[in-house]
C-alpha cells in the first residue's frame, strides 16, 4: 500500500546539510498497521512527511496505493493539482491535533470536505457519522478549546477519515497523551483500521504502542531503518533490537565464568517443561535472573533470562538443547552470527 | 459653535473611515504577501519579499505631512484636488496601507505553522490556507490590528487641516493655537479622547467576542495591541 524506495531527504540550511533519511526502502501492506520507531532525530517524523510529500525528498520515490506520488510533485515548492488530490486521499493525524480554533468541532471535520467540494448537505452528514464513528457526536457544536485533549485527538482522526482515505498517517497521535487516554485512541485506529480496513502508518517512541496495535514494525537510527518487518518475524529474529526493546527482561550476570541466555518461548515451546529437561538432562544448576509473560502483537509470548554456569564456550551443547525444542535462544554477549556457527 | 463642532467630527469620522476601509483592503492582501513570500513561506520569493518590505517600511517611516506633500501630484490625479476632505483621504489611506500590512503581518505569522501542515496534508492550496487558516485563525488580532490604524488615522487626521479638510484636529489647532479660544480646543479635546475611547472599546469587544469562540488558546487581543501600538 505505501512503499518508498531508496528515499533520501537532505535538509539544506545557511551551508549546514543534515541527511534525515538515508536510503529508507519502506514497505506497508494492505490492511496492516505499521509501526515506525526510533530516538528523537531517527528521521522518522521527516519520513512520515516524505510519504505524503509535506517534505520533498531529495532523492527515491514513494507510491502510495500504486500512485507514485514523488512523479507527481513536479519541480517547485508548491504542490500541483494531482499531488494535492492524492493527498487528499491520505488523511494524517497530528501529535499536537492541529484543529482550528475558530471552527466547531463539526466544522472542524467538515473541512477537508469543504476542500473537495462537497456540498453543504453531504458535508454536515459525513461530519456527523465520523464523530458519532470516533464517539464524539454530542460535542458537535463545541470548540475545539472545550476539549480534553484526548477528544481533540478524536476530532483529528475523524477529520482524517473525511476523505475516505485508504491510507491513514499518524506522526506521534498520542505523545501528548496520558497514558489511559493513548490507550483509547490506539484502540480506536485498531478499530477503524479493522472496521474499515485502513493502512495505518503511525510513528511513535513508544513501544507500548508498537506492542499493543501494530501488525509490523520498522526501527529507525539515523535516518536509516535498521530492523523491519512483522512483529512475530521480528521476534523470531536472533539478536533483534527490536524484539528485545518490545519485550525487554533485566538481570545481571553473577560473575565472569557464567553464560547469560534469553530464551522466548511462543506457542507450543511455552508449555514444555524445558528448563528442567535441561538441569537434568546435563546436571548444571540454572538460575532464573527474570522471566516476564506478554502479549505482542496478539500473541502470548514469555521471555526468560536464565544463566549457565560456565562459559559460553563450555555450554555449546545445552544451548543447541534448548534451540532443538524450537525456542529462541540470544546470548548476551554473543553476536548473533557468532551464535549460528555455534550451534552448528 | 454646535454646527461647527458635529460638521468637524464628521469631517474626521468621514476621512478616517474611508482611510480605514482602503488601509485594510490594501493593507491586508499586503501583509499576508509579506508572510507567504518570505523564506519558508508557501509562496517563498526572497526577492519580492525584500521589496515589499523595503516599500513598506519606506511608506512607514515617513512623515504624514511630508507623504501629504510628496503625495500632491498622485491625489490630484485621483481626487481632481488637493484640497479638502477627498484629497486628504488619499495620502491618510496611503500611509496607513504599509502601517496595516505590518500589523497584519505580525498577526498571521502567529498562526500555528502545524494548521497550515494539517490543510496542505488535505490537498489545500495556498488560497484555501489563507481563507480558511489564516485570516480566521489571526481575526482577533486583525481587529485590534484594525483599531489599532484607526486611532492611529484620527491622529493623522488632525493635520489635514492643513490642505482644509477640516475635522476635529483643525478645529483644536486653529481655534486653540491660532486664536487662543481655549474653551474650543478643550471640547474638541474631549471630543476626540470620547470618540478614540469608544472606537478602542468597541474594537476590543469584537476582538475579545471573535476570540472567546477559539478560547484559551494564544494570548489576549488586548496584550498584542499594546505590543503593536
Ligand atoms: N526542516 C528542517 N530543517 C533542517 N533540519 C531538519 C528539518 N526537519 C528535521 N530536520 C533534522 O532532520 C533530522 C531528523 O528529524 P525528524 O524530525 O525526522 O526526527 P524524528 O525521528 O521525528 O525525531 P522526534 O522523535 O524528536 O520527533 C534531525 O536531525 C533534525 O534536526
Ligand atoms: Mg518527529
Amino acid at each position: 500500500m505505501i512503499t518508498t524506495s531508496g528515499l533520501t531527504k537532505v535538509y539544506r540550511s545557511r551551508g549546514r546539510e543534515v541527511t534525515a533519511l538515508d536510503g529508507v526502502d519502506l514497505h506497508v501492506r494492505e490492511g496492516e498497521v505499521y509501526g515506525v520507531i526510533g530516538q528523537s532525530g531517527a528521521g522518522k517524523s521527516s519520513l512520515i512527511r516524505c510519504v505524503n510529500l509535506l517534505e520533498k525528498p531529495t532523492a527515491g520515490t514513494v507510491t502510495v496505493d500504486g500512485q507514485d506520488l514523488t512523479a507527481l510533485a513536479g519541480r517547485g515548492p508548491r504542490a500541483g493539482r494531482e499531488l494535492r488530490q492524492a493527498r487528499s486521499r491520505i488523511g494524517m493525524v497530528f501529535q499536537h491535533f492541529n484543529l482550528l480554533s475558530s471552527r466547531t468541532v463539526q466544522d472542524n471535520v467538515e473541512l477537508p470536505l469543504e476542500i473537495l467540494g462537497k456540498s453543504g448537505k453531504e458535508r454536515s452528514v459525513k461530519a456527523l457519522e465520523l464523530l458519532d464513528l470516533v464517539g464524539l457526536a454530542d460535542k458537535a457544536k463545541a470548540y475545539p478549546a472545550q476539549l480534553s485533549g484526548g477528544q481533540k485527538q478524536r476530532v483529528g482522526i475523524a477529520r482524517a477519515l473525511a476523505g475516505d482515505p485508504k491510507v491513514l498517517l499518524s506522526d506521534e497521535a498520542t505523545s501528548a497523551l496520558d497514558p489511559e487516554t493513548t490507550r483509547s485512541i490506539l484502540q480506536l485506529l485498531r478499530d477503524l483500521n479493522q472496521q474499515l480496513g485502513l493502512t495505518v502508518l503511525l510513528i511513535t517512541h513508544e513501544m507500548d504502542v508498537v506492542k499493543s496495535v501494530c501488525d509490523s514494525a520498522a526501527l529507525m537510527q539515523n535516518g536509516r531503518i535498521v530492523e523491519s518487518g512483522t512483529v512475530t518475524e521480528l521476534l523470531a529474529a536472533p539478536g533483534s533490537e527490536l524484539a528485545s526493546a518490545l519485550f525487554p527482561v533485566s538481570g545481571e550476570a553473577g560473575g565472569e565464568d557464567r553464560t547469560v541466555v534469553d530464551v522466548t518461548f511462543h506457542g507450543e515451546a511455552a508449555t514444555q517443561p524445558v528448563i528442567s529437561q535441561l538441569s537434568r538432562t546435563y546436571n548444571i544448576d540454572i538460575s532464573i535472573l527474570g522471566a516476564a509473560i506478554d502479549t505482542v502483537g496478539g500473541l502470548q509470548v514469555g521471555r526468560m533470562r536464565i544463566e549457565l554456569p560456565g562459559r559460553y564456550e563450555d555450554n555449546v551443547v545445552p544451548i543447541g538443547f534448548l534451540r532443538e525444542q524450537g525456542l529462541q535462544i540470544d546470548v548476551l554477549g554473543q553476536e548473533p552470527v557468532l551464535l549460528k556457527e555455534g550451534a552448528k | 459653535m454646535q454646527p461647527l463642532l458635529s460638521q468637524a467630527c464628521w469631517d474626521t469620522l468621514y476621512m478616517v473611515g474611508w482611510s480605514t476601509v482602503i488601509a485594510v483592503v490594501g493593507g491586508l492582501p499586503l501583509g499576508i504577501l509579506l508572510v507567504l513570500t518570505d523564506r519558508g513561506g508557501l509562496l517563498q520569493n526572497v526577492a519580492a519579499n525584500k521589496v515589499i518590505g523595503q516599500i513598506v517600511n519606506v511608506a512607514r517611516s515617513l512623515p504624514f505631512i511630508i507623504l501629504m506633500v510628496a503625495l500632491m501630484n498622485f491625489t490630484r490625479t485621483i481626487t481632481g484636488t488637493t484640497i479638502g476632505r477627498e484629497a486628504a483621504i488619499v495620502p491618510l489611506a496611503i500611509g496607513a496601507i504599509p502601517f496595516f500590512a505590518r500589523l497584519v503581518e505580525t498577526a498571521v505569522r502567529e498562526v500555528d505553522g502545524g494548521l497550515v501542515e494539517a490543510v496542505q496534508s488535505m490537498g489545500g492550496n495556498t488560497w484555501t490556507i489563507v481563507r480558511k487558516v489564516l485570516v480566521p485563525e489571526s481575526l482577533p488580532s486583525l481587529i485590534s490590528s484594525t483599531t489599532t490604524t484607526i486611532v492611529a488615522l484620527i491622529g493623522y487626521s488632525a493635520m489635514a487641516g492643513t490642505v482644509g479638510a477640516g475635522g476635529l484636529g483643525d478645529i483644536a489647532i486653529r481655534y486653540g493655537y491660532q486664536r487662543f479660544e481655549t474653551q474650543l480646543m478643550w471640547i474638541t479635546v474631549a471630543i476626540l479622547a470620547v470618540v478614540i475611547s469608544l472606537i478602542q472599546f468597541a474594537g476590543d469587544y469584537a476582538a475579545r467576542s471573535v476570540h472567546r469562540r477559539g478560547g484559551r488558546s494564544g494570548p489576549a487581543p488586548r496584550l498584542r495591541l499594546l505590543k503593536a501600538a
